[in-house]
């Protein structure tokens, strides 16, 4: 059992939790996620560390409410138990210096690259980020990662904050502008293949961190496997992330959408539940 | 109590049935299939033993459990005796009795199997277990001492159990790491419920925990924790039985279309995770229509037999030698008959065929013939060109073998390895090259059997316990 410390919420269905993981907090490095499960009948899915403190033994993440489980765990209370938490999991970001470093991200996966950005900006690296929102209040922890690089460019898909468009038109400029010798991006699968494509002709090494469906997380089952490079590769053992250019992002993504009926019919009987249904996490 | 029998008597006995549930009321659901002796037909069958003066089945059996012994105290009607014999040597006689191929092992042995029918070993040592849980008698002797050494054990499936009762039952303070969230391993993400219900598991469980042992479930060694901080905090001997890493695949074309799945997903969803009852329980699985399961092993007569569980009209094996060279246990492959699974010998599949939307719709498959013998032993099958024909199939489950673990050699250097990544121990001493460090089951044979790996447990645990009190030195 992992007792919710803190809770914040940042936008809209998008909350970030504390939990106190004393072993992941020690061994956790910048990429690497856990698998949680937040009650007995729940499932097992993975969520990126996006912070950790050796010392206090807390680690951070973030939940965007999308399915019922994102839905299940960003309605408990601080206080509240989360029933199974298991990490640190994946390999680590190789991070090194490349000179000018561009971090992408787009929606939730904007919490994915903020330790990218901390940890590259460590490294030495003129850092830029790029974050993309499809409105201004979706957008997170934009003042966290303006304070931890050298140039910030937001984007929302209706203009309602920073510049009107999407990240690649960003990037785009941002390329043409001034020499990139390195790319990540993290986001929704079409904003990181249009990454890939944009920085594939440009000859800009890029590396994407993928979230492909998981079971046990840990490199027992197979179900995330993603094709890299023609290969056959395992999103949780050698991922999370790979290089942009090799990825088949079209198989990723529909490979994603394989329980969409089933994930629709669990998250309409849990919306249907009510007030009642976080009872059913934690503490029982 | 019964007259003493001649053994000419005994002898003309004939074996007793395990009573089982019909096929067509056990494929509508996940309950267990083999009902059990009732303790009438135990003590029958028990009088089939002839008491062998030197008895071959408990050298056929790995964990050498005193077979006769018990097996007398049946006929005599001492179940819960028996169960105690059984337990010196073994402390999760449930299990074994349900999923050890006796055949293989200890009936294979029995002196009755020359003329006819072996004792049924399995079903007896499984009645006893049964009646003594049943009857909330479980009485656990621990070793009423401590001598103050630690010891880790990495995962909690068959051999970790073993090892980590064995050890507590000699005084050691035991820990068992878990990556899972539930103990158990391969028996409780692999074998299905109808095989081994979930209660089962959890009351043998629970009795290694009541004899001392420590389990830490969410707990990845290599991950959360490497083996040298273990060894920082204390530890001083570690046994590895991480079992099986990832599931093995064909490469050939469309195999990462939806619908096909690895064995141990399709199991772990099924069994661990409870789809069989979503929307319940969270975790979703693919209900196909014509299901196709690839290989010949145990796992892969699970795969199938949870197919037709869960609704498939045609499921199916496909494999590419014969009958003959199928490693599965005897008695599943007539369980998986009497369920009405089809068997396709002599097939392999040479690619995935999808839809617009990234589903596999059939399988294209080529015959094959048996040529002479391979480094297993077995006839070699060979593809017999132009034979290629497809098959419509919604699901595919390969069941092709799994890799040993590699965790655990990858976040400790100087484990030796073998060719296929395989931890190198003293295969007498289950002692690897590196210091207080043994392992056994899957991860040093990568494809065990749930005894074998328990087996390996009790070798490793009795030179743990040796190490431990420095009386072992490599």
């Amino acid at each position: 059992m992992f007792e919710i410390k803190e809770k914040k919420e940042l936008g809209k269905d998008l909350c970030q939790f504390r939990v106190h993981a004393p072993y992941i907090a020690r061994r956790r490095r910048p990429g690497q996620f856990i698998m949680l499960r937040i009650y007995e009948k729940g499932e097992r899915f993975p969520l990126t560390v996006s912070d950790a403190d050796p010392e206090s033994g807390d680690i951070w993440f973030i939940a965007m409410g999308i399915g019922k489980s994102t839905k299940l765990l960003n309605s408990l209370k601080e206080g509240d138990k989360i029933r199974d938490i298991v990490g640190p999991l994946g390999k680590p970001t190789p991070v090194k210096k490349h000179g000018t470093v561009a971090c992408v991200g787009g929606g939730v996966g904007i919490a994915l690259i903020y330790p990218l950005v901390k940890a590259y900006r460590e490294a030495g690296n003129r850092l830029i980020s790029i974050l993309g929102a499809r409105t201004k209040e979706l957008l997170i922890l934009e003042e966290e990662i303006r304070s931890n690089c050298d140039e910030l460019i937001v984007t929302t898909d209706d203009g309602s904050y920073g510049r009107k468009g999407f990240v690649t038109d960003a990037l785009r400029d941002l390329m043409e502008r001034e020499k990139v010798d390195f790319v990540i991006a993290v986001g929704p699968v079409p904003m990181m293949k249009a990454v890939a494509d944009l920085t594939r002709d440009r000859g800009i090494e890029t590396m994407v961190s993928l979230n492909p469906i998981m079971v046990d997380g840990t490199g027992m089952c197979g179900a995330c496997r993603v094709q890299v490079g023609g290969k056959t590769l395992f999103g949780c053992v050698d991922g999370p992330e790979f290089n942009a250019h090799e990825v088949d992002f079209d198989i990723l993504m529909k490979r994603l959408s394989a329980y969409k009926p089933m994930e629709e019919e669990s998250l309409r009987l849990f919306l249907a539940q009510g007030e009642g249904n976080t009872r059913v996490a934690g503490g029982e | 109590m019964p007259k003493e029998l001649s053994p000419k008597e005994r002898m003309a006995i004939p074996r007793h049935k395990m009573p089982e549930r019909e096929p067509l009321e056990r494929i509508k659901g996940f309950i267990e299939v083999n009902l059990g002796y009732t303790p009438e037909l135990a003590m029958a069958e028990a009088q089939r033993c002839l008491q062998c003066k030197k008895p071959l089945c408990v050298e056929g059996c790995p964990v050498n459990i005193d077979i006769p012994f018990f097996i007398k105290l049946i006929e005599q009607g001492e179940f819960i005796e028996a169960a105690r014999v059984i337990k010196r040597t073994n402390a999760l006689p449930a299990i074994c009795g349900r999923v050890c191929p006796q055949e293989q092992q200890c009936e294979k042995v029995c002196v009755l199997a020359k003329r006819g029918e072996p004792v049924a070993i399995g079903h007896l040592e499984r009645f006893v277990a049964d009646f003594e849980r049943e009857q909330g008698e479980v009485k656990v002797e621990t070793a009423g001492f401590t001598t103050g050494k630690k010891a880790a054990v990495i995962g909690a499936g068959p051999a970790g159990l073993t090892v980590a009762g064995e050890l507590a039952k000699k005084g050691h303070e035991v820990a068992v790491f878990e990556a899972l969230h539930a103990e158990g391993g391969v028996l409780t993400y692999g074998i299905p419920e109808f095989r081994l219900p979930n209660s089962v598991l959890e009351a043998e469980v629970d009795y290694v925990r009541r004899l001392g042992v420590e389990f830490i479930t969410n707990f990845v060694v290599g991950k959360s924790a490497t083996l040298d901080d273990l060894r920082a905090e204390g530890y001083q001997a570690f046994f590895i039985g991480s079992g099986a890493g990832l599931p093995n695949f064909m490469g050939i074309e469309g195999e990462n279309l939806n619908g096909i799945y690895s064995a141990n997903e399709y199991l772990t969803r099924v069994n661990l995770m409870r789809a069989y009852l979503f929307p319940e329980y969270d975790t979703p699985v693919i209900r196909g229509k014509h299901v196709a399961v690839i290989g010949g092993g145990n796992t892969a007569m699970d795969a199938v037999r949870t197919a037709k569980r869960l609704g498939a009209e045609r499921a199916m094996i496909v494999y590419r030698r014969s009958r003959e060279e199928m490693p599965a246990r005897v008695e599943e492959v007539k369980h998986a008959e009497e369920e009405g699974i089809e068997f396709h010998f002599l097939t392999a599949p040479v690619r995935y065929l999808g839809d617009q939307h990234g589903w596999v719709k059939a399988m294209e498959c080529i015959r094959m013939e048996l040529g002479p013998p391979d480094e297993s032993g077995r006839r070699r099958p060979v593809p017999i060109e132009g034979s290629n024909f497809t098959m419509e199939v919604d699901v595919v489950v390969v069941a092709v073998g799994v890799s040993p673990n590699p965790l655990i050699p990858r976040t400790h250097a100087g484990f030796k390895l073998g060719r296929r990544g395989e931890i190198v121990v003293d295969m007498n001493t289950l002692y690897t090259n590196v210091e207080g460090v043994f392992a056994g089951g899957d991860i040093i044979l990568g494809g065990s059997t749930v005894i074998l790996a328990m087996g390996d447990g009790r070798r490793a645990a009795h030179y743990m316990d040796l190490y431990l009190k420095g009386e072992f030195k490599p």
